[in-house]
Parts: structure tokens; sequence; C-alpha cells
């Protein structure tokens, strides 16, 4: 089970998407894990073929116990696999290993046996599998009544009302995710500000140009294609980030860590309360359509609770837009291990001098929220104007 | 269409991204944005719905012209061809 942030201490799997003896690569979608943060796609590490799944779909366990044994490619190399798997059963893992607890290759191959009838994946809606977590109903009891039998949100609520939970750990109540998620916010926030010393700064960005740029390439573009600002603020400070490594990283055992890549994590707040910060990676590389096809993509799944394992721990800094209907300030509290997030308020119309004039001008305050053991006032603030140079020159990005 | 059914096609629109919106208390001449709480890419994705529902385009210059209830299915109705 792996951690999810600097504040998940336990998840429950939710379901297998892959059986034993399938081969699986890199970067494969492997389980469903229901956490804080919703349901979280949980991704195969290295090539292999699946050995063994040793947790049950229902079960909730601590960060760190073993889900499933994948074994190395070649058949010919099943002694440090086997290896794995006895060093499996001495963990206290809540449920039993196949074949009372004795994983050898026989049981591997048995269990097959205790896959869905279906043989294939358990149908499931994503707001269904988080109820049936939430009531610690056990999903392959229940019969979907959905399109191919999946299974529905009414279904679970049918089968949860005729039994009770039989884990008091859960509280059983309909505001139990949110109130989860309120935890998870409560520890990462409590602490990074118990630990990190914060600095921050701000400044005002003139957004003429911007927006000028952007309605023109957008009164060119159907309205599927079109840009939001957004885009632009993603872009401009994952380019500024290049130029300055020491705020694109995490604070790890008293050292700075760079990021190497530029993974921009984006706040992106839930209806009904609540906020994650899946990261948009190589933010850097991408161009304005890749970015908003991939903002786009991250919004939905986020509300939707679909978001993977590792767009939770990407990230190599944060960027939070409080959007054109809020206030004009943001003073941003580091998601820790990170060191730095940047914080844009709404665009709103200033009077601004412009060549001895006063003029009515789109203004965006940016700001930085800073950990002053990674990274100095002096150079955090040549960061923020190195965002505001780039935002005038619009087409360069 | 007739207004109902303009009115109904905006309805979809909005509650695909805010199923918690409640028509029934909505100002339909207030701030659609305000009351629904509505995000730059949510007012995206609902003029998105609203363009591939009714087939014509919705150029960014008349955005402005979707801010209420009201004032939305009245530009709906103007843009219909007849």
């Amino acid at each position: 089970m792996p951690q999810l942030g600097a504040d998940m201490a336990a998840g429950t799997l939710v379901e297998w998407q892959k059986k034993p003896g399938e081969t699986v690569s890199r970067g494969d979608i492997m389980a469903v894990v229901e956490t804080d943060k919703g349901a979280i796609e949980i991704e195969v590490f290295e090539d292999g073929i699946v050995d063994a799944l040793l947790v049950e779909p229902g079960t909730k366990i601590p960060v760190g116990t073993v889900l499933a044994v994948i074994t190395d490619n070649r058949e010919s190399t099943p002694g440090p696999a086997e290896k794995i798997s006895q060093a499996t059963l001495q963990k206290p893992a809540p449920n039993e290993a196949p074949s009372g607890g004795k994983l050898d290759k026989e049981a591997a191959e048995t269990a097959p046996a205790k896959e869905p009838p279906s043989g294939g994946r358990l149908r499931i809606s994503p707001a269904a599998a988080r109820l049936a977590a939430e009531r610690g109903v056990d999903i392959r009891a229940v019969s979907g009544t959905g399109p191919s039998g999946a299974i529905r949100l009414a279904d679970i609520d049918v089968l949860a009302a005729e039994s009770t939970p039989d884990t008091q750990d859960t509280p059983n109540t309909p505001n139990a995710p949110a109130l989860a998620m309120r935890r998870a916010i409560a520890a990462a926030m409590g602490k990074s500000n118990r630990e990190i010393p914060h600095y921050y700064l701000s400044t005002a960005i003139d957004m003429t140009r911007a927006l000028d740029w952007l309605s023109a390439a957008n009164q060119q573009r159907p309205v599927t294609e079109r840009l939001l600002y957004s885009v632009l603020l993603i872009k401009a400070v994952a380019r500024a980030l290049e130029k300055f490594p020491e705020l694109n990283g995490f604070w790890r055992d008293d050292a700075f860590e760079a990021g190497g890549a530029i993974h921009i994590g984006w706040a992106i707040s839930l209806r009904g309360g609540g906020l994650l910060a899946p990261a948009i990676r190589n933010a850097n590389d991408m161009d304005f359509d890749q970015l908003m096809v991939a903002l786009r993509d991250l919004v939905k799944r986020a509300r939707s609770f679909r978001l993977r394992g590792s767009e939770f721990t990407d990230p190599t800094i944060t960027v939070t837009s409080l959007g054109d209907q809020g206030v004009e300030n943001v003073y941003g509290v580091i998601y820790p291990p990170q060191v730095a997030l940047v914080g844009f308020g709404r665009i709103a119309e200033r009077a601004w001098v412009v060549g001895g004039a006063v003029q009515p001008r789109p203004i965006i305050e940016a700001s930085l929220a800073a950990d002053h053991r990674a990274s100095d006032g002096h150079r955090g603030g040549q960061f923020l104007r190195t965002i505001e140079q780039i935002l005038q020159e619009p087409e360069s990005l | 269409m007739n207004d109902t059914e303009l009115k109904d096609v905006l309805i979809k629109a909005i509650s695909d991204i805010a199923p918690e919106a409640d028509f029934e208390t909505l100002d339909p001449d207030d701030e659609l944005r305000e009351q629904l709480d509505l995000d730059s890419m949510d007012f995206l994705n609902v003029v998105i719905a609203l363009h591939e529902a009714l087939g014509f385009d919705i150029p960014e210059t008349d955005y402005p012209r979707l801010f209420t209830f009201n004032a939305a299915v009245g530009y709906l109705r103007e843009k219909q061809t007849p």
C-alpha cells in the first residue's frame, strides 16, 4: 500500500484490475484504493507477471503492507520471487493469504478462483465504491442493477440498510468522506505550519498582453478547443522554475532535494468542500493545447475521485488560482514535503500607470509562499519577477 | 426549440457540472456563476455542453450574455437559426 501523500496512514482496497498470471508493465493500473482523497488508481512500478494478489477487496490496510507479488518476466528465476512471497507472509496483514498462509506456486495458481464470478473486473461506479467502503459493504456480494450489471449507488444503499457495518473505525454518517478529507488536509497543513518556516512575497502583474493574446487565439478556436488563462499561468510558472530549481522540489531529512522534472500540482477545489492538488507532469515542456487537455482531464477526474496514486506524489510545487470570481490575494500554505506554493488571485481591473498616464488595466496578484530552509526572499522575488516578464510575452510561451 | 426546451437544455448543461444546483431557489436574473460557484473551467464546460446540444458556435465575446439564467435563455433563443 503506497503512501499517497504525507498524511496517509492506511487505505482500503476497492478492486483489483489485474489477475494472477497477467503480464503487466510499468504504469498499468493495478488496483483501485480508497483513501481520504477518494478512490485512487494504483499503478504498477515494474514490468512483470502478477504472481499473487494478497489482499481481498474491502480490506483496510496500513501503508507499507504488501498488496501483491509481481515476478520478473523470466520463468527461470523463481528464487527471488519466492523470497518476497515468504517475507510477505511475516507481515501481520489483516487478510489471510490463500491456502491458509503458505504462499507458494500452488497457492498462486489457485488464486484466480477468488476472482469475481464474471471473470472480468467488477463494474462499479466510483461513487458506489466510495459508499461501499464507507459503509463496510462487501461489493462482491452486491448484485448490480446498472448497465451490464454495474453496481450503482442505490445498490449499495439497499445493502447498507440491511446490514450494519462490522467495524466502528469508519464513522457511519453521510459526511464521512468530507470528514476524512478535512482530516487529511488538517494533518498536512498542520505539519506544514509546524515545520516549514514560510516566507511570503507578492507582486501585481499586468495581464493586458496575456489576455489580448488569449482572446485573439480563442477567436480562431472552436469552443471545444478554447484556452483558459489558467494554462498561461501554469506555463509561465513552469518556465520560470527552470531558472529557479531551489523552489522546485522537496525538503527531506534536513536537506533540499531537487525535483528534477517540473511537475505542477494544480489545486482543484471540490464541490461540497475540500481540495486536491494532483500533478500536471512536465508542464514546462507542454504547449497550451496539451496543458488544456491535461487540466480538463485532471479536474474531471479529481471531481469524480478517479486520480492515480503517482499524481499525488509527483508534484514538485503547487500552484493555486482562486479563480475569476474570487479574491485578489492568496497567502498559501506549502504542501509538505514541497518547498513552494505559487498563488494567483482573480484578475481585477485597476487604475494602472502606463507611460505616465493612468489607465484601467487587468491586474492579477501573484504570490509566493516558500520554505526559507530551501530558498531566500531575494531569489523568491526574482522568481516572481520572471513570471511577470514571461506573461508580458505570451507568444513566446 | 421553444423557451421551455431551451431551459431544459440549459438546466441539463448546468446540472452535469453542478449536480447539487437547485433551480427552484435560483434567482434567474442574478449571476449564475456566483450563485452556483462555477469557476472558469465549469463555465467553459457549460458553454461546450450548450454548443453540443444546440449545434451553433458561441464566441467568447458572447460569454457575458450567458451570465444569468434568463439572459442565457434569451441569447440561445436569438442564436437559433430560424
